[in-house]
This record gives C-alpha cells, structure tokens and sequence, in this order.
C-alpha cells in the first residue's frame, strides 16, 4: 500500500519504505507500508505525515527512536528515495 | 538468521569453544536470562521479537568495536528470539583474554552496548494469561 501525502504538482518525490515493530506495529495494525513524501525530507517529516494520516497515527510519539537503512539516525537524519525507514519501540534487548 | 541470532536454545558451549585458545586464560561467560519476577506479576515466557536484519549488524558492530579496544580479546555473543521460557538465556556474551580484566571489560562493554542498541523488544506473557510488551 502507497501513502502518498500533500505532494504539490511539481514536488520532487521520494518513496519511503516503512517498517514498525513491536507495540507500533500493533498499534497500527500494520507492520510495513510505502510512504511517499516531496523531497527533501528528513525522519522527523516522515513521523509527522505518519502521525497525522494514519489512522492511530497520533499513538506514535513524536520523536521515537529510528533507524534508516538498518542503522540508528537522528530524526534531522535526510531520507533518500528507497531508504528503509523503521520506527523502533524502546529497545528492551539482552 | 545471521549465527549472531538463533531460534533456538543458546549453545554456550559451543560459544566457549569458538573463542577457547591457549593464550587466553581468562573466559567471561554473562548470561540473560528470564526471570520469573517482574512489577506485574510472575511471568511464565517471554517473546522476543527482533528487527533481525538490524539486530545481526548492530551486534556484529558492537564486537568489533569490542575487538578494536581489547585486540588480544576473542568475543562471542548471541541472541535468541522468539519463545524464551522462564530461566533460560535470551543472550550470551562471552569474552575471552590473556588476564581477567580485559576479559570483564570487555564482555561488560558488550552487553551495556547491547541493551543500548540492539533492536529487540519483549511481550511477557504472565501467570494470569495476560500478556503486554515491556519497555526499557
């Protein structure tokens, strides 16, 4: 499934994929989805557009832990078409 | 699944063996286990769910970084996702050197790392058929 959100006529466009773990995942009742977002754009947009467009969305925090192509980033991190983008519950390993 | 992360029971063993030489007289085994207390109720399993591609590179990183501060240190770790029954090790950190204390320094730079990095999450399942994931 495409999201694709608040995308002008002649907005460069990036494609985004999402994954969500653990409580998101259940939460949202999903575990992945294609976002697609005008560039440029950092996480924090992408955390925004999913906050406020998916249904249960608002049950995500507003700066939860990410990583982007499996490594962690900061939420200023800048996405790059065909990142993969994944939203990390506080990690409780060990 | 990378031998970083397995499903199944954690072979300690086997660990001790890959990083088992002459030259090392010391061998730090630290061992995470299930515990049967927890703040809402005893716990009877707990579910590990993992970002597996993620889980394998992060710990890989953290051993080499173990390894680019202890050199004459052998390291060795595993996780285990999935079902993990009560007392049984969900990860193993092993760290073997010529003398004790680059032995605990750097097994205990392992795990505190793991619990900062490694993407893994908890679903306890307790003695009352409830279940909830534990954070932090």
């Amino acid at each position: 499934m495409v999201f694709s959100y608040r995308l002008g006529p002649a907005s460069a466009v990036i494609t985004v994929h999402c994954r969500f773990f653990a409580r998101y995942a259940e939460v949202l009742g999903r575990d992945s989805l294609e976002l697609r977002l005008a560039a440029p754009a950092s996480v924090a947009d992408a955390v925004r557009e999913l906050r406020t467009t998916l249904d249960r969305g608002a049950h995500l925090p507003e700066r939860p832990l990410a990583a982007v192509n499996r490594e962690h980033v900061p939420l200023e991190h800048a996405l790059a078409d065909g990142d993969e983008l994944a939203l990390l519950p506080p990690l409780a390993g060990g | 699944m990378s031998r970083l992360v397995t499903r199944d029971p954690i072979d300690v063993a086997r660990l001790t063996m890959e990083i088992s030489d002459a030259g090392r007289g010391g061998t730090v085994v630290f061992l995470g286990s299930v515990r049967r207390s927890a703040e809402d109720g005893p716990v009877t399993e707990i579910e590990y769910a993992g970002y597996e591609e993620m889980l394998s590179r992060e710990l890989a990183q953290i051993l080499d970084e173990a390894h680019a501060r202890w050199p004459n240190a052998a390291c060795a770790a595993q996780h285990r996702l999935g079902v993990v029954p009560v007392g049984e090790p969900s990860i193993a950190i092993l760290a073997a050197a010529p003398h004790r204390a680059a032995a605990f320094d750097a097994c205990r730079f392992i795990i505190e790392a793991a619990k900062r990095r490694l993407p893994v999450w908890k679903h306890e399942h307790f003695e009352n058929g409830t279940s909830q994931w534990r954070e932090a």
